[in-house]
């Protein structure tokens, strides 16, 4: 057992956090925040040129053969810069899905084009009723000849609007089924949402979509397994993430308990505030550690219901704790909209609830547990 | 980055499990809550010893097994896991062998390290007093030279381990007239020496697990001295990083945690047994996610200190974080066993052997011992974060 990262690991957190504090202050972030496409094209470009978005994907695709704990290393520093974009959805969601259970044809067709960030991809699975359980999914795909036939609708999807491709669940015959569609497919309408964390969720309406049966990914009814892979990864990528938002937010809270005075002396000074930032650094670091634990597995093809499980649900809660002592610290200066904590309180909650909140995932322990 | 144990830890663990198991099987004792510093089984530490389990982390010139400190850590998870009473060995094996091994001349590691490692060294650890609690650089008991002697006067109050000890470990004044922190000093020295006074302190649980000690006229010899005069306050700030670091701050009522469980599972309301109730499932499951927490950051901790740095600000973390949740668990227990939680372990038709009683009562201790949650908080401040101190 070891927890130190490796020399390569550690090149690849400083590049990209180089990278991000480079090309990314918080005024861009604003921009790409209120852009229609909600990320800016030139970026995504230098990214792909530095192979982020292969990072983890086999070379013949494409890619640079690295692991899943490295993408969450990359991950972790994207959430630290606030990087807004389609980057979870098409490589998370997406890329390691084609990944993990398309056809070599598949694999051949769409990789390269993810790695290379030519095409975006995102994935289509959550509804009206607002769950990661196979009970949320109405939308239904049915065969007709060549075709599937996909009508319903898809809620919190991200990155629809500038998605090429979308990934989408829907219920068929005997299961469910994941289709690669079109994104520009006749009958396919989107409605941007407004967030909390200005991100690009989408309304997407499925209108008698066409889709050739060669665009099955995976085997047909057999789906909702795969969905939850999906689901677990997304939900370990968010914790790496979330790790990077919350370090982030202590770094500023340190720096500022350290500057600002008050009664003559720094706040930090003040024992109260210093108890305030160690439960805040024991939230961050106890987030990390399982974090890295649930993307370690992952990354070694382990079973891991139970270490996701157990990351999300304390993440979840951990980056709330810690959010909330942020703002007590920074006092009133750290609710004005012009202040850069902001960024990060509106993305902690958002994914705190995104691929599971931790009632979700303490369900999930209890059963891993026997109960 | 590897989470995995190698395959000798694995199997490390194993056998300490099956010999456990053993144990209990055979009837030698029963798994209890706070075994680690209540349960005094001379008998046990002996067999312990006889596995060579205890300076598992020395080096091998001085009897140990030079083994990680995560293989401790494994031990010890262990040993807490089931329960096992290890408390007259735990204090001796776990930071005064070290100590000796780090300050002591080469005729104390002679005589007194296989003396612990044959299990016979039954520590009490002699730091606070009564004005010197968090702040021990404040205390006044007086160790002064006299010839080939030193002689000891004053008082020591919650002495772990005082009510069984055989050997003290003593911080004690010197030099008087030196600014607080640099005029104190160690020692370590049998109990049997006229002049010693030991009085139990019955704690809230109804146990004994602290004394006062009193020292009146106590002549040591000086080879009692362990490192350097005037020192002390140096050399005890480190050994507290080894004090605070180990599973027993997580893990010391383990058995209780098993125990809901399994009432959960067996106890009926409403026609349905506990463990089906959502509310039940869902504090249960949140135990055991900070439970898996703090057990990563106990590993860390071994992998600090493996890694051959004190784990000065890991080891603060890790106990605030671990105390904090053994606090939890007693609540919760208490929360699903309900009414029953007023009944005493000895009371009849008290359920899960009345752990959950004496958890909710014993853990109140838990962040106060061997560094407050307020100070180790300050040390997190101060040293991991940098904050000012004025």
């Amino acid at each position: 057992m070891q927890l130190a990262l490796s020399e390569e690991q550690e090149m690849l957190r400083t590049m990209a956090r180089d990278f991000l504090s480079d090309k990314l202050p918080k005024a861009t972030v604003k921009e790409m925040e209120e852009s229609e496409a909600g990320y800016s094209p030139e970026l995504w470009k230098e990214m792909a040129g530095l192979g982020w978005m292969g990072l983890a994907f086999p070379e013949k695709y494409g890619g640079s053969g690295m692991s899943f704990l490295d993408l969450a290393i990359l991950i972790e520093e994207m959430g630290g810069a606030c990087l807004p974009g389609p980057y979870f959805s098409s490589v998370v969601l997406s890329g390691f899905t084609i990944l993990d259970i398309g056809s070599e044809e598949q694999k051949a067709a769409y990789l390269p084009k993810i790695a290379s960030g030519e095409k975006i991809f995102t994935l289509a699975l959550t509804e009206a009723g607002a769950s990661y359980d196979a009970s949320g999914i109405e939308t239904k795909a049915s065969a007709e000849g060549d075709n599937y036939v996909i009508s319903g609708t898809k809620l919190f999807v991200p990155d629809a609007n500038v998605a090429d491709y979308m990934l989408v669940v829907a219920k068929t015959d005997k299961g469910f089924t994941i289709f690669i569609v079109d994104a520009r497919s006749a009958g396919i309408s989107y409605t941007v949402l407004k967030t909390i964390a200005e991100d690009k969720l989408c309304e997407v309406v499925f209108d008698k979509v066409k889709v050739p049966k060669t665009n099955i990914l995976g085997e047909p009814d057999k789906g909702w397994p795969e969905v939850e892979k999906i689901i677990q990864r997304g939900a370990a990528a968010k914790c790496s993430e979330m790790v990077g938002c919350i370090q982030k937010a202590l770094d500023m809270t340190v720096e500022y308990a350290k500057d600002r005075k008050q009664y003559g002396r720094p706040i930090g000074s003040f024992q109260v505030i210093q108890h305030y930032c160690a439960d805040m650094a024991t939230d961050v670091d106890g987030t990390r550690l399982s974090a890295y634990k649930a993307a370690w597995m992952l990354s070694e093809g382990l079973p891991c219901t139970q270490e996701v499980a157990i990351a999300k649900a304390w993440a979840g809660e951990a980056c709330q704790r810690v959010m909330a002592l942020a703002h007590q610290i920074h006092g009133a200066i750290g609710v004005t909209i012009d202040h850069d904590l902001q960024y990060y309180t509106r993305r902690a909650k958002a994914a705190e609830v995104s691929f599971g909140d931790a009632t979700f995932y303490r369900e999930v322990v209890a059963r891993e547990m026997g109960l | 980055m590897d989470f995995r144990l190698s395959e000798e830890q694995e199997k490390f663990r194993q056998e300490i499990r099956d010999f456990l198991k053993g144990e209990i099987k055979q009837g030698l004792w029963e798994p209890s809550c706070d075994a680690w510093i209540m349960g005094h089984d001379p008998e046990f530490t002996k067999r312990v010893s006889k596995k060579g389990w205890i300076g598992l982390t020395w080096p091998k010139e001085h009897g140990g097994q030079g083994r990680p400190y995560i293989d401790r850590l494994i031990l010890t998870e262990e040993m807490l896991r089931y329960g096992a009473p290890a408390a007259c060995h735990w204090f001796a094996d776990r930071q005064i062998g070290g100590a000796i091994v780090h300050y002591g001349t080469d005729e104390q590691k002679k005589e007194l390290l296989p003396m612990i490692l044959r299990g016979e060294a039954y520590v009490g650890l002699g730091m606070s007093e009564p004005d010197a609690g968090s702040d021990l650089a404040s205390l006044k008991t007086k160790a002064t030279e006299d010839g080939d002697s030193y002689i000891i006067d004053g008082q020591k109050t919650w002495t772990s381990g005082g009510s069984h000890m055989n050997w003290i470990y003593l911080v004690a004044r010197t030099d008087p007239d030196a600014p607080k922190h640099r005029g104190i000093s160690e020692f370590f020295f049998r109990t049997d020496l006229a002049g010693i006074n030991v009085v139990p302190i019955v704690d809230i649980t109804g146990g004994v697990h602290f004394n006062e000690v009193f020292f009146e006229n106590v002549r040591i010899p000086k080879t009692s001295l362990i490192g350097e005069k005037n020192k002390g306050f140096y050399q005890i700030l480190n050994q507290l990083d080894y004090e605070r670091s180990g599973m027993e701050r997580l893990m010391a009522n383990y058995p209780l945690f098993e125990a809901l469980i399994k009432y959960t599972k067996e106890t009926k309301r409403k026609g349905k047994p506990l463990s089906q109730d959502p509310l039940v499932r869902s504090k249960l499951a949140q135990l055991k996610i900070e439970l898996e927490i703090g057990r990563l950051h106990m590993y860390r901790v071994a992998m600090v200190m493996d890694e051959g740095r004190a784990p000065n600000w890991e080891s603060s973390m890790s106990k605030v974080y671990g105390t904090a949740f053994e606090q939890r668990l007693a609540g919760a227990a208490i929360e699903i066993t309900g009414l029953y939680v007023q009944l005493s372990p000895q009371s009849k038709r008290v359920p899960i052997k009345g752990m959950a009683y004496h958890s909710y009562l014993s853990s109140k201790g838990y962040s106060l011992q061997a560094g407050s949650s307020e100070v180790l908080k300050n040390i997190l401040a101060l040293r991991k974060l940098e904050l000012p101190s004025e």
